[in-house]
């Protein structure tokens, strides 16, 4: 009797020792079954950059999710993000509105094509009582970054404005704490424009800046300019536009004050255009350009075997791609965009025709 | 009349004006969290709707859009970092509170001490050098290894210090009775601090769910719904800064929201914690 | 039935045998195991520390010790001196400390001395618990969207530039994000002071003040350093809240109420997008020296509590 009762002891125990073994299977199934929700056929791109397009991307993003299903996932960290993560090989693509520098290249390892998405107009913006649409000349704005010139009715700035009366507050020069894109398009047309500039400070998207409040991103920069009474920084276009922030007309170099509009952007970027993209669109000769004009650019790698990519991966990425310079496309002007021209459509379809995977053409 | 008894009453008048400034002060030190949690609650719960809740982020400049996947995001990050702490802490806590002597057992003390005291970014590094870049991409798998590192601290004090609480009668009863070793730990010693170790638990999570800083270079955010771990993902504390630093009002908007519902389920978590430690420590 | 001693002693066994099956591992493994637990994370904490220090290396060979005194925190060209978010961080921590201090030293006293039990202090024991729990991005957003605006008023009055952002907020907020760890261990030690020797002195015809201030305060006084410490500790190394609120400048900030950067917010700002090996390496060294000194910064603190309990 007694042994009977062991042997159901036993038994019993058992069966509970191996239901709570199916118990703990079954709920790790189901937890596998979750993290398989998220594969379907759905294939996801992972990108992330520069904040200068970040308006239009996730526009177009949205809208390529809808008609052809593909997730695109771009985090705006800026430019200088955009193109370390491209090198660290953690993301498909990158966006920036900085041309990678040899340095760069190098560490890249690979080539790394520039394919251009829109153009864009980098803006002097400014937060002053009765939001005045101020004139400024070259040499002012990059006295002004440089910390030279202090107050807002500097005779400088006043001469230009005979209208408007600037007050007699200091300026808060607002700049990007990230590494960006925009501060290289900025930084460019500086040290153009200003030697003193270029020999202090130079051209980047990360800079030594001699004076100001950093914001984070294009959204940062904007924030900080809107809420501190007279700052002065510098955006994208979009972003003044959205925040319905003041922004100058800026004295080119034939001569003229040019007000940034998708027009004068798009004079800017009608240029010669070398076979690579890589063109720096700032102090254009066109008569009526606006001198702080770029292009924005996706990097990726030309060829797209490295890190265990799918062959299936990189078609969606060439397809997003040609779809961003083609059908896309329609998207910029309604966000304030200039398109690209049709030369520039042209030398795009080149570059993203050579991209290759294991040495053959993606796109036939 | 004299000296002696105007020096005690300016000694009793002294006396009474130190306590009104410590009172003072001491209501003072609240004010600041009153105002924290009025603001948003003023600003966030117009926000939190139906729609808020189960809707994806809309593109910038469109109105409306919400938080779903920031909230399913946060809540992959807590299962994730339990699973990589609670079973390694418990043991972890354990081992402490048997050993109380001895030199692995001063190293071990000694580690979670430091491992406390790490700020978060630094964590978050570490997470990115060892997940993000030889996986090849940000996952949420490595927000939970980031998270998991920050809570295994919290978990191990508070399972070794419930159950150092612990008399030894009850383990030596058991082990008189003929229970084995690892049977009177898991069966009798582990349930009888239940309270204690599962309000480290809560509180662990509480304090992660709140953390941004380590999520920066290794979840990295994502407009979508993503239910695979090996993804990128998004996360409340994350959305919650993306759109507090933006100029958008919308998204403004949307932070006071978020940050509403973060405050409300981190201060709910705390609530509960309470609760538990009451209704189940076992007192000895 | 008729059970012998040694029917029994067979039961006992087999009982023994059948219970072996949950935790069926023998003694000797479990032990290990828990030797094991305990091993890992020492283990975990050394990884962490080699981490940082292989990935820094690149910058610890080519700066030395210039690193820390450097002004020029400059990508462009490939210099990186730390010295501008040293004082950055320094200062923002100490202002803040102060500031705290005004407030939780009152709150450890208000807890440990006079509202010791009963409704008052449970309310205010949970309050202070509460701020603990908030999370650093919300103190953030609050910084940014209640203190900033009143610091620029502030500003404007002084004269100063009205930017808002800067150290001086960042103090602020991070004041209040530690009044908690200041106060709790202060209220501790409060407390545990001999009633004996508080009762003596007002048998001596002590105020309440006196007896705080002769003789509770320098009883606890290790104890509320200690405190004062662990708050240090958490304000060096707080990030999100910071970064909102900081201005970001890389200068040397030349007043309170300039922009600057703390360690840990340049860490958060450059990070992802460090391009060149030598940045990130740098970006990583700041990291070190950070777990350098929060982490000797907080074992003092627990040493003085530990001495404290040990001791008295």
């Amino acid at each position: 009797m007694n042994d009977n009762l062991n042997w159901f002891k036993k038994y019993f125990m058992r069966g509970v020792k191996m239901k709570k073994g199916l118990k703990v299977a079954v709920f790790f199934s189901i937890l596998l079954g979750l993290c398989s929700w998220g594969f379907g056929a759905e294939v996801e791109l992972i990108g992330a950059g520069a904040t200068f397009p970040y308006p239009l991307y996730s526009k177009m993003y949205d809208v390529y999710h809808k008609e052809h299903g593909a997730k695109i996932n771009y985090q705006a960290i800026g430019s200088g993000g955009g193109i370390r993560q491209l090198t660290n090989k953690t993301v498909d693509f990158g966006g920036s509105d900085a041309i990678m520098s040899d340095k760069d290249l190098q560490e890249a390892g690979a080539p790394v094509l520039h394919i251009p998405t829109c153009a864009g107009a980098v803006v002097v913006t400014y937060k002053l009582a009765g939001d005045p649409e101020l004139k400024f000349t070259p040499d002012v704005i990059a006295d002004i970054f440089l910390g030279k010139i202090k107050k807002w009715n500097d005779a400088r700035i006043t001469a230009m404005n005979q209208g408007v009366k600037p007050p007699d507050t200091d300026i808060t020069v607002v700049h990007r704490s990230d590494g960006s894109g925009t501060t290289s398009i900025f930084s460019s047309y500086l040290s153009k424009v200003s030697p003193e500039w270029k020999e202090k400070v130079g051209a980047g998207p990360s800079l030594n800046w001699p004076a100001g409040l950093g914001g984070k991103g294009n959204p940062g920069v904007a924030g900080l300019v809107q809420q501190t009474p007279g700052s002065f920084g510098y955006v994208e276009l979009i972003y003044a536009l959205q925040n319905k922030m003041p922004y100058g007309m800026i004295k080119n170099k034939k001569g003229n004050f040019v007000k940034p509009t998708i027009a004068t952007t798009s004079l800017a970027a009608n240029t010669a255009l070398p076979d690579d993209m890589k063109v720096d669109l700032t102090d254009t000769d066109a008569a009526e350009g606006y001198p702080i004009s770029g292009f924005t650019w996706i990097l990726v790698y030309r060829e797209q075997n490295y890190a265990n990519k799918t062959e299936e991966k990189a078609k969606a990425l060439v397809d997003l791609l040609w779809w961003m310079t083609h059908e896309g496309q329609k998207y910029a002007e309604p966000l304030h965009y200039a398109p690209l021209s049709k030369a520039a459509v042209g030398k795009a379809e080149k570059l993203i025709k050579s991209i290759t995977y294991k040495d053959m053409p993606i796109m036939k | 009349m004299g000296k002696i008894e105007t020096s005690v009453h300016r000694r009793i008048w002294i006396d009474k004006f130190f306590k009104g400034l410590i009172i003072l002060l001491s209501l003072g030190s609240i004010v600041p969290m009153l105002l924290i949690l009025f603001l948003i609650t003023k600003n966030g719960i117009s926000v939190v709707n139906w729609e808020f809740l189960s809707q994806l982020p809309k593109p910038v400049g469109e109105i409306g859009g919400g938080i779903s996947n920031a909230i399913l995001g946060t809540l992959w990050l807590i299962l994730l970092s339990f699973i990589f702490s609670v079973p390694l802490g418990i043991f972890a806590g354990i081992f402490l509170s048997e050993y109380r002597a001895g030199r692995l057992a001063y190293l071990t003390s000694l580690s979670i001490e430091i491992l406390q005291g790490i700020p978060s970014i630094v964590i978050g590094i570490i997470a990115y050098v060892w997940v993000v870049l030889p996986m090849g991409s940000f996952s949420a798998l490595s927000g939970g290894v980031a998270l998991g590192i920050m809570m295994l601290p919290v978990i191990v004090m508070a399972t070794a210090e419930t159950l150092k609480l612990i008399p030894d009668s009850l383990r030596e009863a058991s082990l008189a009775l003929g229970v084995s070793y690892p049977r009177t730990i898991m069966k009798v010693i582990l349930p009888a601090g239940l309270s204690g170790i599962l309000s480290g638990i809560l509180l662990g999570i509480a304090r992660v769910t709140g953390e941004t800083a380590p999520l920066l270079f290794t979840a990295f955010g994502s407009p979508f719904m993503n239910q695979n771990i090996l993804k990128p993902i998004n996360s409340l504390p994350l959305t919650i800064f993306n759109y507090a630093t933006s100029p958008y009002p919308e998204w403004h908007t949307l932070a006071w929201g978020a940050s509403f519902v973060l405050i409300t389920f981190v201060l709910g978590l705390n609530l509960i914690t309470k609760l538990v430690t009451k209704k189940w420590k076992v007192q000895f | 039935m008729n059970h012998t001693i040694a029917d029994t002693a067979v039961h006992a066994s087999r009982a023994k045998i059948t219970m072996q099956y949950k935790w069926g591992i023998s003694e000797a493994l479990f032990r290990r195991l828990l030797y094991f637990a305990g091993l890992i994370l020492v283990v975990l904490l050394a990884a962490i520390f080699f981490s940082l220090a292989i990935a820094s290396f690149p910058a610890l060979r080519q700066f030395g010790f210039s690193f820390l005194i450097g002004k020029t925190w400059d990508p462009v060209r490939g210099e990186f001196g730390a010295f501008a978010f040293l004082v950055g961080t320094l200062m923002s921590s100490f202002m803040a400390l102060l500031i705290s201090t005004v407030f939780s030293l009152p709150v450890s006293i208000f807890l440990g001395e006079y509202f010791r039990h009963g409704n008052v202090s449970t309310f205010m024991k949970s309050v202070i618990e509460l701020l603990a729990g908030i999370p650093s991005v919300i103190y953030g957003f609050w910084g940014l969207f209640l203190l900033v605006p009143l610091v620029r008023a502030l500003e404007t009055k002084l004269g100063v530039a009205p930017q808002g952002v800067g150290i001086f907020t960042s103090s602020l907020v991070l004041a209040v994000m530690i009044i908690p760890y200041a106060s709790s261990i202060g209220t501790e030690v409060i407390s545990l002071v001999p009633s004996d020797l508080k009762e003596a002195a007002l048998s001596l015809g002590a105020t309440r003040f006196e007896v705080i201030r002769k003789i509770v305060l320098p009883y606890a006084y290790s104890g509320i350093f200690a405190g004062i410490l662990l708050a240090l500790g958490r304000a060096l190394g707080e990030t999100m809240a910071v970064t909102m609120v900081i201005g970001n400048s890389n200068f040397l900030p030349k007043s309170i109420f300039s922009p600057g950067n703390t360690m840990a917010s340049i860490i958060a700002n450059e990070f992802t997008e460090a391009t060149g090996s030598l940045y990130l390496a740098s970006l990583i060294e700041l990291a070190l020296v950070l777990f350098i000194v929060t982490t000797i910064i907080n074992i003092s603190g627990k040493l003085i509590i530990r001495k404290m309990s040990t001791g008295k």
